[in-house]
């Protein structure tokens, strides 16, 4: 960091827009329903699959039931921002590129200690893993980066890079802020907490004490009928979509408390195998494409 | 003669696992080169890197002794032609032998250069990384992280070869001469001209890339910071090992903990440090925490290391507010509360939930306790400390660091207002936890420690899980290991057959009957790594195992210094030859058992031996039974010139049948009086 001010966390984003938007990766907006990860967004997940080539950035709203903390947890969250990068096939320079997109926000890697420390990224729910790192920075993890091996089950024939930021995290360090709802926001005097510290506390009452759990369930089962139905119809990403509510539903449930050990994993599967249905899906759509 | 260099370069391999590639890259060139006689091998390994150095012959010497045996004479022109086209020659090449057209090659000479060149692209294709991965578009070569380059030099000259195989481009990799050095401080790459030339390079570019040179840099910087405030590192060369695996270039820094965070447990502090963050802890003289960690930076920061250092306490400061909060939150439930929930967490699908198993340790611990002669508050302490013992497992701070069980229980018990031999004995009773881990010492430690792994045993034996080869996935055989020490460390007089009766509660069946074999085995494996005889063993253990350990070792080391005496010895060898003769003698009419009869000796000698056993008899049994063993060894060496004389001046054959059978009998009394003290037969001469 410099001596001038440090990014608030609107610029940071922009920031990574611009710098990401000049390496020739197609800005998106966030994807329309509730995510655990930016890597379930279908510009991620589905992209990732098939020969062609692809390149993206977007931010990622993430929702994750049973993180919330009230809004009393200074690092934790039931609803975060990632920023998301997808790659395919990777490239040469991967890290050179995460490196200067570290320059970018101002964070200098001969002041800062940068590592990429080992991680073997699994996501069981969607049947994908790949090699990568959590890449550190003075000992915090401020980005994950993945080096795709597999999606929905199905091996990726182009394999990409994927790179994902926590921006709370990164901001927070950037800023020198040791409370998430402190983070200036727009540069202007409004803070993280002036936004989202309502929402925080009436989402993690709803998350653990009020969903009812009734509607929960059928809502799950409905959505994964209609996931199936839809991928045998062959259309790839309403079936995702239907898919990705299965999962929040299932967050839910979790959060609420009313899945057992034994039975999560049984709901993991199920989710697990509308993932690879909708994959499979989307897989023979470009197959069709590139052939016709 | 040249020396051969390989370098592989790569994106950041994970820290465990460069050691062992290292070490296959040498192995897998020294096997492929074999005829190149490759030898004084180096290798080396980084963040970035795998590298070796070796000596190899500048050729395979021509070879003219290689014969190849085509059709037979006479066979169809078609096999005789695929023949001569496989190899490339005309049929008056071939010679006739034994009724077999033969092929006499003679090998050409091989450079060096072309045998790395052919061998070293088909190991990378074969390397054996333990998890490999694929990348960019136009291959299915892996590797562990993207392979960015190749180095492969003879005496400083590149070995051409490419990676690429048919259809397949394998990233358009080609051997070069070139390396890099660290990422952020030296970028780019450089040429190398020798391994020599390469280290020393790698050096002015801020790459250390000698292990041990790394290792040390850690742990003489480490200890000189922590010189500065008059504390010390806490040792653990894992931990030096994985940091070393992490950089190019070792900086060691240290951060002081925030004063608001001192008075959480030693262990928890560590756990979470080396855990997430790959510090090392310190401590101050009298023992306790000191508040400063020591972490390893990447490289010589611009500033001395103060933004880093800041960063990096500030990234403990958010653990340490974690731990906290799991530290505040656990202690407003007891865990004598959390008892009942333990029925929620399985043990495993046969064997019930932890709350059973809570149940029968408690149980289990009581007994053994009362074996083991302790009063009635210690029995009742066990058999509390045994309920107490799993229940921290449904704590927030176990459910993030699973390897504080036991430790955050004592804390807990503590705060509870458990008795302090309770409290302990909870957090204790998972020792010893390694092989270099002590054994609990405070009596009802000792006996939940020992009751905890004894229902672990019984209940994995009773349901016929049983460790297999290498798999021991339950980790019985560290718990079989676990008691034996610990009775061992204790000297405690416990009779195992009877608490493997109690441990097993009632069930039968399954594989239960193995355990005491089960037991036997690892004390013979661990007093072998001792350097105990292995014969010895055998011929302490033939009867099965004596439940009660202490004895058994008694006697075991007994014997062991009896055979090594020269009367020792010899007394082994006339009870070999003893056993010899009976063995042939009762297959012709035996066996010849019975009490002797004075009145059929005809020499004194004869006499002489049967007094020595009358007064040898009583002798060893009061010694045994009294646990004197090496007065019973003793009793029984005596014999030995009693023994010498009979064998040299009596014929045990005589013949005369009355005699002879008598004798034998004489020598069958012997062999009893020697199987008081073990089975001879099992000792080797």
């Amino acid at each position: 960091m410099s001596a001038t001010r440090p990014l608030c966390f609107q610029d940071l984003i922009l920031r990574l827009h611009q710098f990401w938007s000049e390496k020739g990766c197609a800005i998106l907006q966030p994807y329309d329903t509730e995510l655990g990860a930016g890597t379930l967004s279908p510009h991620t997940t589905l992209r990732a699959l098939g020969p062609k080539p692809w390149a993206a950035a977007y931010v990622q709203p993430c929702r994750r039931p049973s993180d919330g903390r009230y809004g009393e947890n200074p690092n934790r969250l039931q609803h975060y921002y990632q920023y998301q990068v997808l790659l395919k096939p990777t490239p040469e320079d991967s890290q050179q590129l995460l490196l200067d997109s570290y320059r970018a926000i101002g964070i200098d890697p001969e002041l800062h200690d940068i590592r990429f420390v080992e991680d073997d990224w699994e996501n069981p729910t969607i049947g994908a893993w790949g090699l990568g790192w959590e890449v550190w920075c003075d000992g915090m993890e401020v980005s994950q980066f993945t080096y795709f091996q597999q999606v929905g089950g199905i091996p990726t024939v182009m394999p990409s890079t994927e790179l994902t930021y926590g921006l709370e995290r990164l901001a927070m360090y950037v800023q020198g802020v040791e409370n998430v709802y402190d983070l200036d926001f727009n540069g202007k005097g409004l803070t993280y907490g002036d936004v989202f510290l309502r929402a925080e506390q009436d989402y993690s009452r709803h998350n653990f004490e009020l969903a009812d759990t009734q509607m929960l369930l059928t809502h799950f089962n409905d959505a994964e009928r209609e996931s199936m139905r839809l991928a045998e119809a062959g259309v790839a990403q309403p079936a995702y979509d239907q898919c990705l509510k299965a999962s929040h539903l299932f967050n839910l449930l979790d959060a609420r408390g009313v899945i057992s050990v034994s039975e999560r994993a049984s709901y993991i599967g199920r989710v697990r195998a509308l993932a690879k249905a909708a994959c499979e899906a989307w897989l023979a759509g470009e197959e069709e494409t590139s052939h016709g | 003669m040249a020396e051969l260099f390989i370098e592989l370069f790569s994106e950041e391999i994970p820290s465990g696992m460069q050691a062992r590639a290292a070490d296959d890259l040498g192995s897998l060139l020294t096997k492929a080169l074999d005829g190149l006689n490759p030898r004084d091998l180096r290798t080396f390994f980084g963040t970035r890197r795998i590298a070796a150095i070796l000596t190899v012959d500048a050729e395979i010497p021509a070879r003219s002794s290689v014969s190849e045996r085509g059709p037979r004479e006479g066979a169809p022109e078609k096999a005789l032609a695929g023949f001569t086209r496989k190899h490339g020659v005309t049929p008056d090449e071939l010679t006739l032998e034994n009724g077999f057209w033969v092929l006499n090659k003679s090998l050409d000479p091989v450079s060096a250069e072309s045998r790395v060149a052919e061998a070293v692209p088909e190991l990378l294709w074969k390397f054996p990384w333990p998890k490999s991965m694929r990348w960019g578009a136009g291959s299915n070569f892996t590797w562990v992280r993207p392979l960015r380059r190749i180095a492969c030099l003879l005496d400083g000259h590149v070995v051409p070869f490419a990676l690429a195989r048919e259809g397949d481009d394998a990233h358009a990799l080609k051997a070069s001469n070139l390396s890099e050095g660290h990422r952020f401080l030296a970028p780019g790459a450089f040429e190398i001209l020798s391994g020599q030339q390469w280290q020393e390079e790698l050096e002015t570019r801020s790459v250390i890339v000698d292990m041990d040179s790394r290792r040390d840099m850690v742990r003489t910087g480490v200890a000189r910071l922590a010189g500065q405030h008059g504390i010390t590192v806490v040792q653990d060369d894992e931990l030096v090992d994985e940091v070393c695996g992490l950089v190019e270039y070792p900086v060691p820094l240290l951060g002081k903990i925030d004063a608001a965070f001192m008075d959480l447990p030693a262990e928890v502090m560590q756990v979470s440090m080396r855990i997430n963050q790959r510090y090392f802890a310190l401590r101050n003289p009298d023992g306790k925490a000191a508040p400063y960690f020591a972490f390893v930076g990447n490289l010589p920061f611009k500033d001395g290391g103060k933004l880093t250092t800041a960063g990096n306490e500030r990234v403990l400061r958010a653990r340490f507010a974690d731990a906290r909060h799991f530290w505040d939150l656990d202690r407003k439930t007891k865990l004598a509360d959390r008892v009942p929930a333990l029925a929620a967490v399985t043990f495993h699908a046969k064997l019930g939930t932890q709350a059973e198993r809570a149940e029968r340790i408690s149980k289990l611990a009581g007994t053994v306790a009362q074996a083991m002669g302790l009063d009635g508050a210690q029995i009742a302490q066990a058999e509390r400390a045994g309920l107490l013992a799993k229940a921290d497992l449904t704590t927030g701070m176990v459910g993030e660091f699973p390897e504080l069980q036991g430790v955050m229980g004592g804390y807990y018990a503590a705060h509870d207002g458990e008795d302090e031999a309770v409290s302990r004995a909870v957090a204790e009773h998972y020792l010893p936890r390694g092989q270099s881990d002590d054994t609990a010492k405070a009596p009802v430690s000792v006996a939940v420690a020992i009751a905890d792994r004894l229902d672990l045993l019984a209940g994995f034996f009773a349901i016929g899980e049983l460790p297999s080869g290498s798999g021991d996935p339950y980790a019985l055989r560290r718990a079989a290991l676990g008691i034996i020490r610990t009775i061992r460390d204790n000297g405690l007089r416990l009779d195992l057959t009877e608490l493997f009766a109690q441990a097993a509660n009632g069930r039968t069946g399954g594989e239960l009957a193995k355990l005491p074999d089960f037991i036997a085995e690892r004390l013979r494996v661990q007093l072998r790594s001792e350097g105990e005889r292995h014969d010895v063993l055998a011929a302490m253990l033939t009867d099965g195992l004596d439940g009660d350990l202490v004895r058994l070792l008694a006697r075991t080391s007994a014997l062991s210094e009896m055979i090594q005496t020269e009367d020792g010895r010899n007394l082994l060898a006339a009870a070999k030859r003893a056993a010899n003769i009976l063995r042939i003698e009762d297959k012709k009419d035996g066996p010849h058992t019975g009490t002797p009869d004075p009145a059929l000796y005809t020499q004194d000698e004869e006499r002489a031996l049967a007094a020595g056993l009358d007064q040898a008899v009583p002798a060893i049994e009061t010694a045994l039974k009294e646990e004197r063993f090496t007065d019973a060894m003793q009793a029984i060496a005596a014999l030995r010139p009693t023994l010498d004389r009979f064998f040299e001046a009596v014929t045990v054959n005589a013949p005369e049948p009355e005699v002879r059978a008598n004798r034998l009998k004489l020598l069958s009394r012997f062999r009893e009086t020697t199987t008081l003290i073990a089975d001879f037969g099992q000792i080797e001469g």
